[in-house]
């Protein structure tokens, strides 16, 4: 067991899987001897060296491209794009062909990609640098959305998002590299994809975050069980595929849901998770579903970031919403 | 008039002086700038990302001379400099750093997105290679419109890798567009130096395979710059048709604020910094008798007292109301 934070602990999996299995590769804008801006790559070129961690040209469509037809022979490429808002040069071969290439052959040909990048607000960037694009990948058929909300977990998921014969986007919050330690055991163990994980138990409210938001959603429910509210909270982890069935279960014993994400509110993930509701579970609810999420607007700058980004406060009063005539 | 047949610019908000000195005195005024940055970085009053152009002045400086007051401007991240000498009051670059709605982008843009829509300054551009296709649309706007003036493209050597880059190339020349395509070649990309990023590492080489006319300068000596530029948009005003300049140059500091330098070696860093665009422009006109050392000190302590100005300047300036936030996402009332 070692103390990680997240970075250290992606940097941990990358490590452990490129050392198990020849077929992975990563490749990317200053992965190698920089060792990627965030340092998550650091020390892999000079192990498995230059021809297993490229340092590729500025050039996302190439990135990701490559990597596709890379994974199309069998090697599992892990790319990384320096901030998510870079990755839409890459959205063409990520949209038009990595989710595609399993459909057009009939599984004949697999796609077994990881793109990494990292996401979020809350490090005082701005904008590019700042967003969450989680739904725009979501949407997409053929492609698995991933967001780890822990270092252990961040280990876990990208061993099982490489292992994973289906290309996978692996969006890391940024705010999370560094933001704590955690216990974990280096022992290549994968968690699943297809699985939500229950942070807390409760009986009141199910609160239902991923990412980073994960913080103030936990915050939260510490909060209001100051008050004598039980609150469930639910890390969704694997966006694509949702399992919804531990989501709808927890509601079935709560009654109330509250769904919290950092990306902007129209289109949001958070309304794929309310429609599954209404189309599932509605009546296990007592109270109209609730999202808190970032507002449609542009991330601002640093000064009103937490303006942008939910607050506890913000999904405490939402709780409070789902509570009221209880 | 002075040795180079120019007098200087109007709009950098100084007064008349030889030419040689003016080019002088804005390359003062972007390096005193941005080490106050620097310095309001580290006192956390500057957030997020904060790319500076120090060692690279000449270009900027030696480029916007050799514009017309009228003509577009597009650049990078790496844009205090140029939007301070597309003449962005240098209080209103300093809001803006500090994201206030005094800000030539009103708080909105921060470091990395100076506007200044007035002055035809079309903005930094956080993307790599975002700028490109963005002022061969300018152009051609321009030209729809009857319009006759040029749009300047400045980008670094790391967008050639961008299929923008090609794309935009192509356009360009293809439609006989007037943009001007000013690569800064400070060597670096990040961490990537250019021949591990490109198999032709001579830039010229691409411009020229889209049949754009093309010209390398050396980007540490303003007056090389100065002329280059001015050529160029000769050329481009003249034949209506793109120009590529690329200018050799360098940059004396890490990529953003945090970078533990690992490409490079102080040594070369070292060997640049005595061709540093600032000492060896001050001491040539000192050798050639045209400056003093008191006269250098002058124009240095006007550019520290002007940033002086413009850090108290957006001290005081108040910050936008949380209300405005969902303000200027789209336009209010125009969906029918
Ligand atoms: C599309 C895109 N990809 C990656 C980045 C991250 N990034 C920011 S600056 C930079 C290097 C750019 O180098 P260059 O164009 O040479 O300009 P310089 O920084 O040297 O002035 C990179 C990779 C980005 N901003 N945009
Ligand atoms: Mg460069």
């Amino acid at each position: 067991m070692a103390e990680l934070n997240l970075v250290e602990a992606i940097n941990r999996a990358l490590d452990w899987e490129m050392a198990h299995d020849p077929s992975v590769v990563v490749l990317g804008e200053d992965v190698g001897v920089n060792g990627g801006v965030f340092r998550a790559t650091v020390g892999l070129q000079e192990r498995f060296g230059p021809e297993r961690v490229l340092d590729t040209p500025l050039a996302e469509t190439a990135i990701v491209g490559t990597a596709i037809g890379m994974a199309a022979q069998g090697l599992k490429p892990v790319a990384e794009i320096q901030f998510s808002g870079f990755i839409y040069p890459a959205m063409d071969h990520i949209w038009n062909h990595a989710g595609r290439l399993r459909n057009r052959t009939r599984g004949r040909l697999s796609c077994p990609l990881v793109v990494r990048s990292p996401c979020g607000a809350g490090i005082h960037a701005p904008e590019h640098h700042s967003e969450s694009p989680e739904a725009l990948f979501a949407h997409l058929p053929g492609v698995r959305v991933v967001i780890p909300s822990s270092p252990s977990r961040a280990y876990g998921l990208l061993l099982a998002a490489i292992r994973d014969p289906d290309p996978v986007i692996f969006l890391e919050p940024t705010r999370l590299y560094r933001l704590f330690k955690q216990e974990v055991a280096d022992d290549g163990e994968a968690l699943p994809l297809d699985v939500c994980f229950t942070l807390r138990a409760g009986t009141d409210v199910t609160l239902v975050s991923w990412g980073a938001m994960l913080n103030e959603t936990q915050a939260a429910a510490e909060a209001l069980a100051q008050e004598g509210v039980m609150a469930e909270v639910i890390d969704v982890a694997t966006l694509k595929p949702l399992d919804m069935t531990t989501i709808l279960e927890s509601v079935a014993r709560t009654g109330r849901c509250v769904i919290v994400h950092e990306a902007t509110r129209t289109g949001g993930f958070g309304a794929e998770i309310a429609a599954n509701l209404a189309e599932h579970g509605l009546y296990s609810l007592l109270a109209p579903v609730q999202r808190v999420t970032a507002w449609d607007v542009v991330v601002p700058l640093s000064r009103l970031e937490h303006q942008y980004m939910p607050s506890v406060e913000r999904i405490v009063a939402a709780v409070r919403k789902t509570l009221e005539g209880a | 008039m002075n040795a180079t047949g120019r007098k200087a610019k109007a709009g950098s908000g100084m007064s008349e002086r030889p030419f040689t000195h003016q080019l002088l005195a804005d390359m003062l005024r972007i390096r005193r700038m941005e080490e106050k940055c620097a310095e309001l970085y580290g006192a956390q009053k500057i957030r997020g990302f904060l790319h500076l152009y120090i060692g690279e002045e000449a270009c900027a400086t030696g480029a916007m001379h050799a514009l017309d007051a009228d003509d577009n401007v597009v650049a990078t991240y790496r844009e205090h400099g140029h939007a301070l000498l597309r003449g962005v009051p240098m209080d209103a670059i300093m809001a803006e750093m500090f994201g206030k709605a005094a800000g030539c982008s009103r708080g909105r843009g921060g470091s990395m997105h100076l506007f200044d829509v007035a002055r035809r300054f079309y903005g930094g551009n956080a993307i790599v290679g975002g700028g490109l296709p963005l002022a061969v649309g300018l152009a051609l706007a321009d030209r729809m419109l009857g319009i006759r003036r040029l749009t300047a493209c400045f980008f670094g050597e790391g967008a050639v890798a961008e299929g923008a880059f090609h794309e935009g190339m192509n356009l360009a020349a293809l439609w006989r567009l007037p943009v001007l395509f000013l690569c800064e070649n400070n060597l670096y990309a990040m961490g990537t130096a250019l021949d591990r990023s490109e198999s032709q590492t001579e830039l010229c080489v691409k411009a020229a395979s889209y049949k754009v006319p093309t010209l390398k300068v050396d980007g540490m000596d303003v007056l090389a710059v100065h002329e280059g530029t001015r050529r160029a948009a000769q050329q481009v005003r003249g034949e209506g048709g793109p120009f590529f300049v690329e200018f050799r140059t360098f940059r004396f500091r890490a990529h953003s604020m945090f970078d533990p330098e690992l490409y490079r070696g102080k040594a070369e860093v070292e060997e640049w910094k005595k061709r540093g665009p600032i000492h060896s422009f001050s001491a040539q006109l000192k050798a050639a008798g045209e400056l003093t050392e008191d006269g250098f000190l002058e124009l240095d302590a006007e550019a520290e007292a002007e940033v002086a100005a413009a850090v108290a300047f957006a001290e005081a300036a108040p910050w936008e109301p949380v209300e405005d936030l969902l303000r200027d996402v789209t336009t209010p009332g125009a969906m029918r």
